[in-house]
């Protein structure tokens, strides 16, 4: 790493142990007080004069704070969001400001909503807000007590302003460097007060630096693709080509033959490779001769799940949510409307495939990942290679995107370095077409959606059924009533107020191995119910924008209704009343709803509550003669409570816009007698530069607790387009993905 | 084999089988990493680097090809162009996972260095070869033109 790099990638233990050992010697550090785990054996080894409020921050005397981030970063900024949090309630200076990545220790870095230490459901920011917030301000109050005991002043008279403490009086300042060593002996204030938001100064500033921004512009930047130890050693799998399928017999023989080889290993997965050099790797895999028992396997392909689906569409499911009588007020409607939808499997398909180093020894096993189950790999690492979890060190490094995929992808790479008892270290990775057909896809949905209007063109019922599969399985924790709630996200809390209301679920068991695809269920809900919903709009004859307006006028939490979901989850189902209003009128308003557009292009718009945010975006599209469709302008508008860094909100909307226009326009896994039929980005495309509209984003200003970012900014974006798109052409998008270069639907 | 070439401004052997992608030759025996991997078929970017100051895909390129010549990795970017693309880069925060984005500095460079001052449409031409799966597609758009005027103030000041 260069010196004057923001992110240290070395493992906090080595990091420690050079500091103090160098001439100038002490890092004075915070630390835990819970003198457990990792922390306990790093404070035994090397530092006496540690004290330790808390395991988020270490201030050194070289005057740079490093932010220890419980989070892996995939992309999403949550470096930054941590590390400005921390800086905030310290009042550091933002160019003092570093950050690392934690090492894995549950009980110090568990996420607090899962538990267990890990980064997802857009939660990063939501469950760390508070604990940061209070890291910070615990040591800036030890830095001011250090300063209260060197001066002898009294504490109320020190400021602290961008990383120096100050008494005015007596003119005396003090960098936090220099106050360090006095503050670790300072006792730990048992309360501290946080700021009045309204006071923030660095959380909510208009351009705060990426702390990833250097290193990843310069090619310095470390995911564990890029890894290396000496005499690493490069392993592919070779995997079975249907999934259920398993290994029967293999022979190695020809594939040991291939110069470079280095060794062929039997694992759970399949067969590994194990090779000097990645090509060497990819040779001998290619030279293995494999027979797969496929007696279990899933051969049936799309057009066989998708005859299942449209008969179970035709069945009463699950009810997820049930408001009224909706069978009654549809019979008694006076019009009523009705509407299929099609979403096919989506591939998460993260640039960086899955990746990972295991290094082995008897007792000890070190991983180098971006996965972002912290606490699955090292349970998964101890029990594969026999060890402890404690004996099992994870070093995180960034990770080359994950929407979805990157949870766990080290164990295979524990198991081959087990397998070979450890002779060298292992990096194993994907090739894209290992990625590509490797399942854990968004699964493949359908929909059926019923209205009934009354004379006057009111909604009087909304009846909504999906098909599906569950993505969380059979999980006690999650499954209620047969509710996977992933399912039926952002279709059983539609915040609508329309008097009856069905949403029942099928879940359908399948082969295909299912994962939470950015956004997880809203990213088929929400399309379906924003784009049918517009569909009753123009069948009321009323404006789009209107309609929903006057539909968000009561508070959702307070309707009587029936909506199976977990206890916890309950809470947060609804936004915020009248978040979801708000930011739909930012939207209109910012976008120019209502005002003219040339012939060929129209204006669409979708409003979406997942991840406790809301969000709305109105698309403008253009729609060529050969029924291509160009996508211009997106104005969006989000309520995400505090905005930590705006830029990074701005930045995960736009990429969230890309993200969804890929799967609205291009995506599909298909499968055909199980076998899939993309393997790369010429069959499963994705937006290039050339088809990226411009995107607007507008942020409600808010001090209330901050919310999820990563994740809502997806779903709108396909409705949003599809309703530009009927605007333009009276044609209704209802079969994803649009291309007609694909197996998906096509607007001619 | 040893395959002789110039890496980055230095006389480098590398000793790789003919025949191996140099993106391979690179990551593995020259053990520089800013290079990626993404599809090994010349459809998403993530490889490109400089032959002789053209971009090409080295995924798909074999080392034996490219003996005697030059060969710059975003390690090696340097010059006006590439200084004002890094620092419009980081400017403008451009990158989210990152992955993609030494793929993506390099096609820029290549451009800039041909056209001193894009239009979008050359931007799309030239970038489109490039997949960020973060969609980082605006920023890069903005940084490319903003490099521009970087460069031009570079070239100005070192008259």
């Amino acid at each position: 790493m260069r010196s004057d790099s923001k992110i240290a990638s070395v493992s906090r233990r080595r990091l420690i142990r050079t500091a103090a050992s160098a001439a100038t010697g002490l890092v004075v550090g915070f630390y835990a007080p819970k003198n457990n785990g990792f922390f306990a054996t790093m404070l035994a080894e090397s530092l006496d004069n540690v004290f330790a409020p808390n395991a988020f921050l270490r201030v050194a005397p070289d005057n740079t704070v490093t932010v220890v981030s419980k989070h892996s970063d995939a992309g999403q900024g949550i470096y930054t969001g941590l590390a400005t949090i921390i800086a905030e309630e310290l009042d550091a200076d933002w160019s003092q400001v570093r950050v690392e990545p934690a090492p894995a220790d549950r009980d110090l870095y568990k996420n607090l909503q899962f538990g267990s230490q890990g980064t997802g459901g857009s939660n990063s920011i939501v469950n760390s807000y508070e604990q940061y917030r209070r890291a910070g301000a615990t040591a800036r109050a030890m830095l001011v007590a250090a300063a209260v005991d060197r001066w002898r002043v009294p504490s109320g008279e020190i400021t602290v302003e961008k990383g120096l403490v100050r008494h005015a009086a007596s003119g005396r300042q003090a960098s936090f460097g220099k106050l360090a060593q006095a503050a670790a002996s300072v006792p730990v204030p048992a309360q501290v007060t946080l700021k009045d938001p309204k006071n923030f100064t660095l959380i909510g500033a208009e351009h705060l630096p990426r702390l990833d921004s250097r290193d990843k512009t310069t090619g310095k930047a470390l995911f564990a693709i890029d890894f290396s130890l000496p005499d690493i050693a490069i392993a592919l799998v070779a995997r079975p080509p249907l999934f259920g399928a398993t290994l029967k017999t293999f022979d190695a023989a020809r594939s040991k033959a291939v110069p470079g080889v280095l060794d062929v290993v039997q694992i759970s997965t399949g067969v590994a490779v194990i090779a000097k050099s990645f090509p060497a790797a990819q040779q001998g895999r290619q030279a293995l001769r494999i027979e797969w028992n496929e007696s279990k396997a899933e051969k049936r392909g799309t057009p066989e799940f998708l005859a299942e689906y449209r008969s179970l569409l035709q069945q009463p499911g699950a009810v997820a949510r049930r408001d009224g009588d909706c069978a009654q007020a549809i019979a008694g409607a006076a019009r009523t409307l009705t509407a299929t939808f099609e979403f096919p499997y989506l591939a998460c398909a993260p640039m960086e495939p899955l990746s990972a180093v295991v290094r082995l020894s008897a007792n000890q096993c070190d991983i180098w990942t971006g996965d972002w189950d912290v606490s699955g790999v090292q349970d998964d690492a101890a029990r594969v290679a026999g060890l402890t979890t404690q004996q099992v060190h994870i070093h995180t490094l960034y990770g080359g995107g994950s929407f979805g995929r990157r949870g766990n992808g080290a164990s295979e790479a524990v198991e081959v370095a087990k397998a070979i008892n450890g002779r060298f270290p292992v990096k194993l990775f994907w090739t894209r077409e290992d990625d590509m057909w490797g399942g854990q896809y968004r699964p493949m949905y359908l929909h059926k959606l019923d209205a009934g209007l009354d004379e006057q063109g009111n909604l009087i019922a909304w009846q909504h059924r999906i098909v599906g599969q569950s993505i969380l399985g059979k999980d006690p924790n999650w499954i209620l009533d047969g509710i996977d709630n992933t399912s039926v996200a952002g279709a059983s809390n539609i915040p609508y107020d329309i008097p009856n209301i069905l949403v029942d679920l099928h879940s359908p068991v399948l082969g295909v191995p299912p994962e939470r695809w950015r956004s997880v269920g809203n990213s088929h809900n929400a399309f379906a119910v924003e784009t049918f919903l517009d569909d009753v709009a123009h069948a009321a004859g009323r404006d789009p924008y209107q309609f929903r307006r006057a539909l968000l006028t009561k508070d959702p939490r307070n309707k009587p209704m029936k909506l199976v979901a977990p206890d916890r989850m309950k809470p947060s189902l609804f936004a915020k009343f009248p978040r979801d209003r708000q930011v739909l009128e930012l939207a209109a308003e910012k976008s120019g709803w209502g005002t003219p557009l040339p012939p060929g292009k129209g204006r669409g718009l979708a409003v979406h509550y997942s991840f406790r945010t809301s969000v709305a975006q109105v698309a403008e599209v253009t729609v060529g003669r050969d029924g291509g469709v160009k996508v211009d302008r997106v104005v969006c508008a989000v309520d995400c409570g505090v905005a930590i860094n705006p830029d990074v909100i701005r930045a995960q909307m736009e990429g969230g816009v890309a993200f969804g226009l890929s799967a609205f326009l291009y995506g599909a896994i298909t499968l055909k007698n199980g076998k899939v039929e993309q393997s790369n980005f010429d069959g499963y495309r994705v937006l290039r530069m050339d088809e990226m509209p411009k995107v607007e984003v507008h942020i409600v200003e808010s001090l209330e607790a901050p919310t999820g970012i990563g994740e809502s900014v997806v779903p709108p974006i396909g409705p949003a387009v599809s309703n530009a798109i009927f605007a333009a052409t009276g044609k209704r998008v209802r079969t994803l993905p649009v291309s007609p270069n694909t197996s998906g639907g096509g607007l001619y | 084999m040893s395959i002789s070439l110039k890496l980055n401004n230095r006389a480098v052997k590398l000793d790789v089988p003919a025949g191996v992608p140099l993106l391979w030759a690179i990551r593995e025996a020259a053990g520089l990493t800013g290079t990626k991997y993404g599809c090994g078929i010349a459809r998403c970017g993530a490889c490109t680097v400089l032959l002789d100051g053209e971009p090409i895909r080295s995924c798909v390129t074999p080392v034996n090809s490219v003996e005697g010549k030059s060969v710059t990795t975003i390690e090696g970017a340097s010059g006006a162009t590439a200084r004002a693309v890094q620092s419009a880069w980081e400017k403008l925060d451009v990158v989210q996972c990152g992955y993609c984005q030494s793929g993506q500095m390099m096609s820029a460079i290549a451009l800039l260095q041909h056209n001193g001052s894009p239009t979008d449409g050359d931007i799309d031409k030239a970038m489109s070869g490039n997949i960020c799966r973060c969609g980082t597609y605006m920023r890069i758009r903005a940084a490319i033109h903003e490099a521009a005027r970087i460069k031009e103030g570079l070239t100005h000041a070192e008259r």
